[in-house]
């Protein structure tokens, strides 16, 4: 065999090893344990921490809340939807204070001028006309807006 | 907040109906390098193996140069890639755990097979002789350079260049395949996006293939007129003629077979042609103008014309570096078309929308400039470290 040869081959050897140990140290430890995927995945995702509760704890404490609501318009809507993950507040409401978002421009997520939506599902304000020296709360009550 | 103010500007963008998440294009400009860049390789080697392979002589000023382009290329090939990932630091991990139904994981393979057995490997035995006798000439550093990179096969004897050359020959009869291989590879990965008309065809790897060819001849001949001229040597014309005439006929098959596939979309009229005949009107720019008109239509009417009639000399050089710009840059805006196209109508078939490549960040439009210039910077060491004009001729008879 030409010297050339037998030098290439040990070259590609060389590497064919090199790529062998680099991958037996970066091949994730649970890879192919069950799958084509590395096991801790589950795990992982298992200990995620909870963020959302179940709506009807709401009700329990803000009674007041929940029954203005369910007459409303909005009553379809998660109360975790405007104030955000509502887990921790639920264990400790003193500590772990929910946000109250007021801005104009929140209710405009749902309600404004949007021509890829159909105006007859969501109602549909055009947020830089309508009453635009207050905010949207002032004159409608986010837990029942009806006016 | 301004959430709504980002939809309303959102919104502007759109012409008809489309679903929500095809608003903004999952691949931009980057991935429109990736298969331009790949297929620079693929012509440029392919041109370099019809010289070794069928022995075209008047190809040989530019072997060495097409070869040295085709590896300086295919070092950035995967970098508009790895930059379009969202976690680029982990682009590694499909090699290291490849699924065979990941169309990208083969990729890496047929692209590692591709550098390490056949273009390194090329490149190694043409340029074997001369790391000996440079190892010899130079001194410090790249004494050890050149040392290491002989593997201490130092023979210098014209058996021993036979060897090489015999050697050599079949690393490159294994490449044109593998050549074919690589490139047809990206057509595939396009063509088989079968939820997608204007991409979902088996005629996709066979126009990449071409079309390849003819960027890659088209920047052989752009690099070897430019490194002459700056090495201030004379132009080999026949060597220039016979580039040109490659190119004249790989470029009427390119553009026969790409409208084969129009003419067939077009006679096939399926549920998808009314919302690919509007794309079409909407692509006038770089499809109509870029693509057809200034890569194709007047490239060859020029080639063609020389074909028949030879004017001045000065003329021709002057046309043939017009043409491979003007071939390099339409084949750009064909890849564009592909992959920018491809995603600018709504799956619902009834609506459009639109893509503004940003200047900043990382898919923007310096980004892919950089990605351009990169494998320019790498011929130019490439060419200082292994110069092509400085290689001994050993006799081999
Ligand atoms: C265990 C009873 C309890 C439950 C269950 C509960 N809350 Fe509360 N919530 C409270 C108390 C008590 C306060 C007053 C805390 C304070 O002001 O320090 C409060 C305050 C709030 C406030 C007003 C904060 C402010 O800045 O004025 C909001 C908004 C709120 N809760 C939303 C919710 C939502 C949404 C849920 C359901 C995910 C929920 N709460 C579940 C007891 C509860
Ligand atoms: C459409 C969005 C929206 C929904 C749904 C919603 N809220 Fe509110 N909530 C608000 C806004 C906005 C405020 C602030 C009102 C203000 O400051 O005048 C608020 C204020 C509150 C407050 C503070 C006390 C008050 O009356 O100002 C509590 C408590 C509260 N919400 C609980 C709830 C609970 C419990 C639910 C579900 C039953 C719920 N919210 C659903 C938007 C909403
Ligand atoms: C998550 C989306 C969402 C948000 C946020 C939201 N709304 Fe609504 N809103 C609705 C839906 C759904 C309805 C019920 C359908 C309807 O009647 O438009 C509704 C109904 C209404 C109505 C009654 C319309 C009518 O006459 O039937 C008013 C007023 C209103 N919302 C005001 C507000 C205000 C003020 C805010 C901000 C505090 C707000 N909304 C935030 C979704 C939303
Ligand atoms: C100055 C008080 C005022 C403010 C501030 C105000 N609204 Fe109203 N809104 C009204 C009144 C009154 C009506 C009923 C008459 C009408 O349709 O104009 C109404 C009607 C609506 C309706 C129902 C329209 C329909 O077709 O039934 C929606 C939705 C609404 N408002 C959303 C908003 C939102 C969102 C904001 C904040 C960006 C807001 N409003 C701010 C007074 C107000």
């Amino acid at each position: 065999m030409p010297k050339q040869l037998t030098r290439l081959i040990i070259v590609f050897l060389i590497f064919i090893s090199l790529f062998l140990v680099v991958r037996h140290f970066l091949v994730p430890e649970s890879f192919y344990k069950f799958g084509h995927y590395r096991a801790d995945a589950l795990k992982d995702n298992e200990d995620h921490q909870v963020k959302y509760i179940d709506a009807a704890m709401c009700s329990a404490c803000h009674t007041d809340i929940d029954s203005l609501k369910v007459s409303g318009p909005h009553k379809n809507i998660n109360c975790q939807t405007c104030h955000g993950p509502g887990y921790l507040h639920v264990e400790d409401p003193s500590k772990n204070v929910l946000i109250k978002p007021t801005e104009r421009a929140f209710c405009g997520k749902c309600h404004s001028l949007n021509a890829a939506r159909a105006c007859n599902i969501i109602k549909q304000q055009d947020i830089a006309q309508h009453n635009i020296d207050n905010k949207c709360v002032e004159c409608h009550n986010p837990h029942q807006p009806q006016p | 907040m301004g959430n709504f103010d980002q939809l309303y500007q959102a919104l502007t963008k759109v012409d008809g109906f489309i679903y929500p998440n095809e608003l903004e294009l999952r691949w931009s400009v980057l991935i429109t390098l990736y298969p331009y860049i790949t297929g620079l390789v693929a012509g440029a080697f392919i041109l370099a193996s019809l010289n070794r392979v069928f022995n075209v002589k008047a190809l040989k000023p530019t072997y060495e140069i097409s070869l040295l382009a085709a590896f300086a290329f295919l070092c950035v090939a995967t970098m508009p890639l790895i930059s379009h990932l969202g976690q680029p630091q982990r682009f590694y991990e499909i090699m290291m755990t490849p699924h065979l139904t990941s169309a990208m994981a083969i990729f890496g393979f047929v692209y590692l097979w591709y550098l390490m057995a056949v273009l390194l490997l090329e490149i190694w035995f043409d340029y074997r002789v001369d790391f000996v006798i440079w190892s010899r000439e130079k001194k410090g550093l790249l004494k050890l350079v050149y040392k290491i990179l002989t593997l201490g096969v130092m023979d210098t004897s014209p058996k021993s260049v036979r060897t090489d050359n015999k050697l050599g020959y079949i690393i490159t009869v294994i490449g044109i395949p593998s050549a074919f291989l690589l490139h047809g590879y990206v057509g595939f990965i396009f063509g088989s996006v079968k939820a997608n008309p204007w991409w979902s065809s088996v005629l996709m790897p066979i126009i990449f293939l071409f079309s390849a060819m003819v960027s890659g001849i088209a920047l052989v001949l752009f690099l070897y007129m430019i490194i002459t001229y700056i090495r201030k040597q004379k132009l080999d014309m026949l060597c220039l003629d016979t580039i040109g005439k490659l190119l004249f006929y790989i470029l009427i098959l390119d553009f026969t077979l790409e409208s084969l596939d129009q003419i067939h979309r077009i006679y096939e009229a399926g549920e998808s042609f009314d919302i690919i005949s509007l794309l079409m009107s909407k692509l006038f720019f770089s499809l109509t103008i870029m693509q057809v008109l200034m890569g194709t239509f007047i490239p060859l009417a020029i080639l063609g014309f020389f074909q028949f009639h030879k004017p001045k000399e000065k003329i021709r050089k002057a046309a043939y570096f017009i043409i491979s710009i003007l071939v390099l840059v339409g084949i750009f805006f064909m890849r564009w078309n592909v992959v920018i196209g491809g995603q600018l109508f709504s799956k619902s078939f009834l609506g459009f929308t639109t893509y503004k490549i940003g200047l900043i960040g990382r898919e923007g439009l310096i980004m892919s400039i950089v990605w351009i210039i990169v494998p320019f910077i790498i011929l130019t060491f490439l060419l200082w470290f292994l110069p092509p004009w400085k290689k001994a001729h050993i006799e081999d008879k």
